[in-house]
């Protein structure tokens, strides 16, 4: 008799598998991922202005919907995608197979990396072909962005997977995760400059990821000399780096303790 | 060995007493279907030896192993083990092929895709998408991804709802060839004839208890219950119960001088037996 396939391998199918589906679904590969462009289209044309020297509103805007892209991709796509799977008893046929949880995990990890990458390099080109969005110069501004872009993309998927057990039903979930995210893009600064916000909206933005994400991005996309117009005066990667561990480590702890394989 | 040992097995949710008791084996190489009206505890018991559920009570050997530790992590019990659930479905956007052939990547020894894929009578939509197939199709497809792994136990949860009568019985058919390869197969169903034309034996489960198991010719005393002659004597149709309905029908050929109006000789069917013992009379 053959040996059963090891988990990382069927993990790596069950990625190609994912892709295949979600290339399919029309619907969703326009909202995942020509969305952000278009808000960036949008953002673009209507504020020309220059917020401060040598920043346009554009390129505050990219760092945000780069930081909000993670989000989108993460934590809205698996909060809405894994309880219809749930509700349609896809999960629980799975758990009744050699499969193991882990195949399944890593499937959704290599789905959300593919599409992030996707988004984040549309957004990329687009600012810099259409809104004179510049590329960061420094090797030290790019390892913040990879940093940020896997600490912020595992973050994210876990806490997908940890929120999935919230939606009651598959048909609610989005109605229970989107309006979470656009408030959250709100008081975390993607939309508007954060510092303009009013201070209980920043306090409560603090506390979530996406803030310091987003705060994460603009030190990589922004001249330094913006950092003094930031809240704490300083960019604050620390800080953004042990907020999002902390984050990572609810995730992974919900979405391993806590993760629902059937309806009931 | 047998490949379903069950004694004692209780599950409650809250106060409701869902499994109350039940003693159950299966042989290797047997077909068992388990019939019972809805809430009778068929679900429940089967879900617990899938491992998906937990027991209150009781003793459970499926393979030789208990599914309750089996069930969460063991692949190896997985993977010599076919499940067809009750209802599943999912958004659909692969083709019939391209989903087993997936699912036959999970397990150590699988069956031929294209050979699976023929024996549901799938052979027409190996390419579609499957939110194109119908009812019944998607059902056959269920039945396909249940069996790709070569299982030596499948569990089939009300596999033939929804069918129509002519897919049914390809169905059946499907269900001899897996019985010729050595298969032991656990069935739940609606459908007394599905019972009948299928399984070696049955268990009949009503209040979370079984009553009775029988192969379906004895269940309830079926085989030597009292035939019922009738016939037409005149203007009027007469019937009699009898042990012995054969000299009955003699003593009627004499009585007519050949051929007897309108004559019939019944047993009860398996449904008048099964409804009478979960308690339905038929009028």
């Amino acid at each position: 008799m053959n040996k059963i396939p090891n988990a990382i391998t069927l993990g790596i199918r069950r990625g190609g598998l994912e892709i295949r589906q979600f290339a399919r679904q029309r619907e969703s590969v326009v909202f995942t991922l020509l969305f952000p462009v278009i808000l960036l289209i949008i953002f673009g044309s209507v504020f020309k202005d220059t917020i401060a020297p040598g920043v346009t509103f554009s390129q505050y805007f990219v760092a945000g919907m780069i930081a909000s892209g993670l989000v989108n991709t993460g934590f809205q796509a698996l909060a809405i995608t894994i309880p219809l799977e749930r509700d349609f008893g896809a999960l629980k046929r799975l758990r009744g197979t050699p499969m193991p949880a882990s195949s399944y995990f890593i499937g959704k990890v290599i789905l959300v990396s593919v599409s992030m990458v996707i988004q984040i390099l549309m957004l990329l080109g687009f600012g810099l072909i259409f809104f004179g969005v510049e590329m960061p110069t420094e090797i030290n501004k790019w390892i913040t962005f990879t940093w940020l872009l896997l600490l912020g993309s595992a973050c994210s998927t876990s806490l997908g997977i940890a929120f999935s057990i919230v939606p009651k039903s598959g048909r609610g979930a989005s109605a229970v995760v989107s309006p979470i995210v656009i408030i959250l893009q709100f008081f975390s600064g993607v939309f508007l400059i954060f510092t303009q916000l009013p201070p209980w909206m920043q306090q409560i933005a603090a506390i979530f990821p996406l803030k310091w994400l987003t705060q994460g991005m603009r030190s990589v996309f922004l001249p330094d000399s913006f950092a003094g117009q930031e809240v704490a005066k300083s960019w604050e990667n620390g800080r953004t780096f042990t907020i999002l561990i902390a984050w990572l480590v609810i995730g992974i702890f919900f979405s391993v303790r806590k993760f629902k394989w059937d309806r009931d | 060995m047998n490949a379903i040992e069950v004694t004692g097995l209780r599950k409650s949710y809250g106060q409701v007493h869902a499994v109350r008791g039940i003693d159950l084996s299966i042989a290797t190489g047997e077909i068992f279907a388990l019939l019972g009206p809805n809430g009778a505890g068929k679900t429940t018991t089967v879900e617990i030896l899938e491992g998906f559920r937990r027991r209150d009570s009781g003793d459970v050997q499926v393979l030789g192993f208990d599914p309750h530790n089996e069930g969460r992590a063991g692949r190896e019990w997985r993977n010599r083990i076919g499940i067809v659930l009750q209802s599943t479905s999912d958004s659909g956007d692969l083709t019939v092929f391209e989903t087993i052939d997936h699912f036959s990547g999970y397990y150590s020894n699988p069956r031929n895709v294209a050979e699976v894929i023929n024996s549901v009578g799938l052979d027409e939509k190996a390419g579609s998408l499957i939110r194109k197939l119908s009812g019944g199709q998607r059902r056959r497809l269920d039945v396909a991804l249940g069996i790709i792994g070569n299982p030596e136990l499948l569990f089939l949860d009300e596999p033939t709802t929804g069918f129509d009568p002519e897919a049914r019985r390809s169905f059946w058919a499907l269900i001899e060839k897996l019985r010729g390869n050595g298969t032991t197969i656990l069935l739940t169903t609606h459908y007394l004839d599905e019972a009948e034309a299928l399984a070696d034996r049955v268990g009949v489960i009503n209040n979370g208890q079984i009553i009775e198991i029988s192969t379906p010719a004895e269940l309830g005393g079926r085989s030597t219950a009292q035939a019922l002659v009738t016939w037409r004597d005149g203007d009027a149709m007469k019937s009699e119960a009898t042990d012995n309905p054969t000299s009955l029908v003699k003593k009627l050929t004499a009585q007519f001088d050949g051929e007897i109006p309108e004559l019939t000789v019944t047993r009860p069917s398996l449904e008048d037996i099964y409804l009478t013992m979960i308690g339905i009379s038929r009028e």
